[in-house]
C-alpha cells in the first residue's frame, strides 16, 4: 500500500538485483568461514563441561608441547582491565564483562564458557592439543532459572554484584544486578475501577538467534604489534574498539576487513573470538583462524533472554485501557544486560494508558551472556501484554483490533520515557490489518485468529560515507556498514536518486576499518536510516561540487545551474552530463570529484507492526500449525520495497519459531540439552505458509526519503499474534512460551 | 593418520585431492579443493547448508566421507551457472530477493535445481517439502519458495520453445 502523496523517484521504491547478489548465488562471496590467509594456523577453545565452577589452576604445558601446536592462551593472557562501559549501537556493556566472556579468568560462568585455546598447523592437532588441557576445577553449585537465581540462598555468580536501582544499597551481592521502575500515575485505584481486567503470569524461554553462519574470523599480529582482522559480524568498528580496549592496544594499530556476514540478527554485535585470536597469532607470529561449531555457537554465544512476566491490566467497559502493572524479569546469562530498559519502553508503547508501573529486573544465572537478539527485550513483554488484551476485548466481547484501536498511540502522545512519540503510524497499521481479507475471511473449524501490535524505538547513531565519481561519470559508495540484507543495494539507489543516475552507474562497498571513518554496527535498524542519510549527504555534496564545476566551465554563478537527470543545466547552456564533468576533471578544472560525510542523526522514528495470524491445533497430536499469516508495518519508506518484505517476514517467521518450538532446555546437571539444529528446531519451509506484508508507508519527515528502520519492529508482534491464535483455537489462554505440543495438550487437559 | 589420495569429478572437472581418511566430504572441498561456496551451518546433517550432489542425488557434504567420493561425480553450487552465464534458478533468487544474508542460499540452490532437475512442475507444497531439509533464518522462506516456482515456470517455458 503506497502512500497517495509519494514522491515521483526513479528508483527509490524499485525493486533492482542487490550490487553483491550474482556472488552470493554462485559460490564465490566470502563469509566468515571462507576467508583464509597465507600461512594461517588453525585455532580451537577449550570449554568449561560445568555450569559454575572456580578455575584453580590450568596446566598447559602438555598441550604447548605437542608438535604442530605453536602457541596457547588462557584468561591470564589478557590483561588486567578496569571496568568501563563502552556503547555498542543501542545497548552497552562492560568491557570488562565482555572481556571475561572471551576468555574465563577465575571462574567458569556457564557450560562452554572458554577457558583456554590453542593454534596449531590443523584443525585436528589443535582439537587434540585442548584434551592436553589439564584444568582444575573446584564445582560450584550453579543455578539456571529466572526465579531460583533470584531466590536469596541462590548460588551468587559474581560476588561484586550488587543490585542497581533499589531504594536502599544491599549489603550483600546476588544475582539481582538491575532493577529498573517506570511509573505514572495510580495504578491501585484505576485497577479497581476497571470494568476488565486480565492478570496473569507469562514466561518465555532463552531463545538463540539461530544465524546459519558460525562466528569466525582470522587475526594476524605483526611484530610491531599491527594487526588485521578479518572478521563476519554487524560492524568491523566494533570489533575493532572492542578488541583494541580489551587488549591494551591503540586502535589505529588494528585494521578490521569485514567479510561477508551469514546473519547476525544482534547476536554479532559482540565479539567472541577477535581477542582469542590476537593473542594467539601474537605469540607466534602468524595468522590464526578460529571458528565455532553449531554447539559452540549455541553453547557460548548469545542468546536472547528468557522471562518471567507478570502483569494486570485494566479497561472500563468501553474498552479503554486504564491502568497497568508489570513485573518482568530477564535473565542476562553470565553476565549483566538484558535489555532492561527496552523491554520496559516497549511495554506499554504502542497504547495510550494513564496509570502504569512496569518493574523490570535483570537477572544473571548460569547460561551463556545473553545478546541482543532483533529488538532485544522486546517480543517476549509484549507477548504478556498483547495476550492480556485479547483477553480483555474477549471479556468485553469487542474485536480486538477495535479495542487496540481505541488505545493506540497517536503522533505526539507522550511517549514511554516521557517524550511525544514522534511520526507514529500505529493506527494507520490497524486500520490497514483490519481492512485486509484476511481479518474477515471465514476460519475453518479448529483455528483460531489472533491479532497482536508491536513498536520498537529503533535508532540512529554515526555513520560515515564517501561517494566518489569515477572519470567516466560512474559512482563509487562507500560506507562502513556490513550488509546483512541488501543495504548495499538501498545505499546505491539513494545515491542514484540524488545524483539522478540509472541505478546500475552506482555500486556501493563495505569497506575495511581503515579506508573509512567511523560507523556504528548494523544494529537497531538504523543502517537504511543513519548510514542512509550519509549517503545522501555525500551525495549531495557531489551534486554541489559537479555544478560548480558547469559552472566555471560555463563561467556563470553556481547558483544558476541546477542539477536534473545526472547532468548540470542552465538557461541557454546544452546540459552538461556527469560524463562530461568527470572527464574533464582530471586536466583542467579542479580535479578528483569526491565527498565524505559523517552524521550522527538522533531524530530516528519509531517502527510499528501489527501481525495477523491464524493457527490450526491438531487434535491428536496437539501440534499447531500456522495457516495463514499476515504482517502489516509503517516502514516510513521502502528504499528496496523487497528487501523491506524481507525484513517483515524473516522476522515473523523467528517470532513463529519463538512461540512454538524454539527454546534451551537443560539437563540437571545445568548443561544445554538441546546444542544442535535437530533439538534447537527452527521453523523450516514445511512448516509456514506464504507470509503476505502489508507496507505502510508514513514518511519520517527527519530523513530525506522518509525512512524509518524496518529490521527489529516485525520480531514483535509474533509471540502473541500466534498465542492469541493458539489460545482461540483451543479455547484456553497459553501463557508459556514455546507453546509445544505437550504444553498445549496439558492447557487444554487442565480446561476438561 | 597418513593420506589418502581421491580422484573424483567435480563439477564435471576432474580433480585429484589428499585428506585424512575421516574428513569429511565439505572439509575436503572447502579447505583441500578451496570451493567454499559450500557452507558449514551445524556439520551434522541438520541445515542443509552444505548441500551438494553426489553422482545426482542431494547430499549433505558434512555427513559424506571424502573418500567415498573416489570416483564418483560432485556437483556443487560452483557449478551451477555455465559459462558465466547464470543459471534461471540463480537469476530469479536475485529477481526475488530470495537471499538476505545469503549463507544459506549455495545449499538452497543445489536442492532447488535438485527438485526441478527431477519435478519441473512442483507445487508450492512440494517445493517446501523437498527444501525442508535447508534453513534459513533470514528470509522466513516466502521469496525463496516464490524465486524457485517462478524458476521452474521459466525453464518449463524454456524447453517448451527449445
Ligand atoms: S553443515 Fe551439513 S547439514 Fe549443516
Ligand atoms: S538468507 Fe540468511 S540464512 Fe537464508
Amino acid at each position: 500500500m503506497n502512500d497517495m502523496s509519494a514522491p515521483p523517484y526513479k528508483v527509490v521504491g524499485t525493486r533492482p538485483v542487490r550490487p553483491d547478489g550474482v556472488d552470493k548465488v554462485t559460490g564465490k562471496a566470502v563469509f566468515g568461514p571462507d576467508f583464509a590467509a597465507s600461512g594461517m594456523l588453525h585455532g580451537a577453545v577449550l570449554r568449561s563441561p560445568h555450569p559454575h565452577a572456580r578455575i584453580r589452576a590450568i596446566d598447559t604445558s602438555k598441550a604447548a608441547a605437542l608438535p604442530g601446536v605453536r602457541a596457547v592462551v588462557t584468561g591470564a593472557d589478557f590483561p588486567t582491565l578496569e571496568s568501563l562501559t563502552m556503547a555498542l549501537g543501542e545497548s552497552s556493556g562492560d568491557v570488562l564483562d565482555i572481556a571475561r566472556n572471551c576468555m574465563a579468568l577465575d571462574k567458569a560462568l556457564y557450560e562452554g564458557h572458554a577457558v583456554a585455546a590453542v593454534a596449531a598447523t590443523s584443525t585436528l592437532i589443535a582439537r587434540e592439543a585442548l584434551q592436553l588441557i589439564a584444568v582444575d576445577y573446584e564445582v560450584l553449585p550453579h543455578v539456571i532459572g529466572i526465579e531460583e537465581a533470584m531466590a536469596a540462598d541462590a548460588p551468587v555468580l559474581h560476588d561484586t554484584l550488587f543490585t542497581k536501582g533499589l531504594d536502599a544499597t544491599p549489603d550483600k551481592p546476588s544475582n539481582v544486578a538491575t532493577r529498573f521502575v517506570m511509573a505514572n500515575g495510580d495504578v491501585e485505584s484505576a485497577l479497581a475501577g476497571a470494568a476488565a481486567v486480565a492478570s496473569g503470569r507469562f514466561t518465555t524461554a532463552p531463545v538463540h538467534q539461530g544465524y546459519i553462519e558460525p562466528h569466525a574470523c582470522v587475526a594476524s599480529v605483526n611484530a610491531d604489534g599491527q594487526t588485521q582482522i578479518w572478521a563476519s559480524s554487524q560492524g568491523a568498528f566494533m570489533i575493532r574498539s572492542l578488541t583494541a580496549t580489551i587488549l591494551g592496544m591503540p586502535i589505529s594499530d588494528i585494521r578490521v576487513t569485514p567479510l561477508e556476514i551469514g546473519g547476525g540478527f544482534g547476536g554479532k554485535t559482540t565479539v567472541y573470538l577477535e581477542p582469542v585470536a590476537v593473542l594467539l597469532s601474537r605469540k607466534c607470529g602468524l595468522p590464526v583462524r578460529l571458528v565455532m561449531t553449531r554447539d559452540e555457537v549455541f553453547r557460548a554465544s548469545g542468546p536472547a533472554p528468557g522471562s518471567v512476566v507478570d502483569l494486570r491490566i485494566g479497561a472500563d467497559k468501553d474498552g479503554k485501557l486504564v491502568a497497568a502493572d508489570i513485573e518482568f524479569r530477564n535473565s542476562a546469562g553470565a553476565f549483566p544486560g538484558s535489555s532492561v530498559h527496552a523491554t520496559a519502553m516497549c511495554s506499554l508503547a504502542c497504547y495510550r494508558i494513564a496509570n502504569f508501573r512496569v518493574t523490570g529486573w535483570d537477572v544473571v544465572s548460569n547460561m551463556p551472556s545473553s545478546a541482543a537478539y532483533r529488538a532485544p527485550g522486546a517480543p517476549p513483554v509484549v507477548f504478556a501484554v498483547e495476550s492480556a488484551l485479547d483477553e480483555i476485548a474477549m471479556q468485553l466481547g469487542l474485536d480486538p483490533i477495535d479495542l487496540r484501536l481505541r488505545n493506540a498511540v497517536r503522533p505526539g502522545d507522550p511517549g514511554p520515557m516521557g517524550m511525544p512519540h514522534g511520526p507514529v503510524a500505529l493506527v494507520e497499521c490497524l486500520e490497514a490489518a483490519k481492512a485486509h481479507p484476511h481479518w474477515t475471511a471465514p476460519l475453518a473449524p479448529r483455528h483460531g485468529r489472533g491479532v497482536a501490535a508491536g513498536f520498537w524505538p529503533n535508532y540512529g547513531g554515526q555513520s560515515t560515507a564517501t561517494v566518489s565519481v569515477a572519470e567516466d561519470g560512474t559512482i563509487t559508495v562507500v560506507t562502513g556498514s556490513p550488509d546483512i540484507g541488501g543495504s548495499r543495494a538501498s545505499m546505491a539507489m539513494m545515491a542514484a536518486e540524488v545524483l539522478g543516475l540509472p541505478y546500475e552507474a552506482v555500486r556501493c562497498i563495505v569497506a575495511d576499518t581503515a579506508s573509512i571513518g567511523f560507523s556504528m554496527v548494523t544494529g537497531g535498524s538504523r543502517t537504511t536510516f543513519a548510514t542512509g542519510k550519509a549517503v545522501v549527504e555525500a551525495s549531495e555534496a557531489v551534486v554541489a561540487t559537479l555544478r560548480a564545476r558547469a559552472a566555471a566551465i560555463w563561467g556563470i554563478e553556481d547558483d544558476a545551474v541546477t542539477w536534473q537527470g545526472g547532468a548540470a543545466q542552465a538557461a541557454g547552456q546544452e546540459p552538461l552530463t556527469i560524463k562530461a564533468i568527470a572527464a574533464k576533471a582530471g586536466q583542467s578544472a579542479g580535479g578528483t570529484i569526491a565527498a565524505e560525510a559523517t552524521v550522527n542523526p538522533l531524530d530516528y522514528a519509531a517502527g510499528l507492526a501489527v501481525h495477523i495470524c491464524d493457527t490450526e491445533v491438531d487434535p491428536e497430536t496437539r501440534q499447531v500449525r500456522v495457516a495463514r499469516y499476515t504482517a502489516v508495518q509503517d516502514v516510513g519508506r521502502a528504499i528496496h520495497p523487497s528487501y523491506v518484505e524481507g525484513q517483515m517476514q524473516g522476522g515473523a517467521v523467528q517470532g513463529i519459531g519463538w512461540a512454538l518450538n524454539e527454546g534451551y532446555v537443560h539437563d540437571a546437571g545445568g548443561r544445554v540439552a538441546n546444542a544442535g539444529f535437530l533439538d534447537y528446531r527452527m521453523p523450516v519451509a514445511s512448516d509456514l505458509p506464504m507470509i503476505d506484508t502489508v507496507m505502510i508507508e508514513v514518511p519520517n519527515p527527519a530523513h530525506p526519503f522518509g525512512v524509518k528502520g524496518v529490521g527489529e519492529a516485525p520480531i514483535v508482534p509474533p509471540l502473541g499474534a500466534v498465542a492469541n491464535a493458539v489460545s482461540r483455537a483451543a479455547g484456553v489462554r497459553l501463557r508459556d512460551l514455546p507453546m509445544s505440543p505437550d504444553r498445549v495438550h496439558a492447557a487444554i487437559a487442565a480446561k476438561g | 593418520m597418513s593420506k589418502v589420495l581421491i580422484a573424483t569429478k567435480i563439477n564435471g572437472e576432474a580433480h585429484e585431492f589428499a585428506c585424512e581418511p575421516s574428513a569429511s566430504l565439505l572439509d575436503a572441498l572447502r579447505d583441500d579443493l578451496r570451493l567454499t561456496g559450500t557452507k558449514e551451518g551445524c556439520g551434522s546433517g541438520d541445515c542443509g547448508a552444505c548441500t551438494v550432489t553426489l553422482d545426482g542425488e542431494m547430499v549433505c557434504a558434512c555427513l559424506v566421507l571424502a573418500p567415498e567420493v573416489a570416483g564418483r561425480q560432485v556437483g556443487t553450487v560452483e557449478g551451477i551457472a555455465e559459462d558465466g552465464a547464470l543459471h534461471p534458478l540463480q537469476a530469479k533468487f536475485l529477481e526475488h530477493a530470495a537471499l538476505q544474508c545469503g549463507f544459506c542460499t549455495p545449499g538452497f540452490l543445489v536442492a532447488a535445481k535438485n527438485l526441478l532437475d527431477r519435478n519441473p512442475d512442483p507445487s508450492e507444497h512440494e517445493v517446501r517439502f523437498w527444501l525442508a531439509g535447508n534453513l534459513c533464518r533470514c528470509t522466513g522462506y516466502d521469496k525463496i519458495v516464490r524465486a524457485v516456482l517462478d524458476a521452474a515456470a521459466e525453464l518449463r517455458q524454456e524447453r517448451a520453445g527449445a
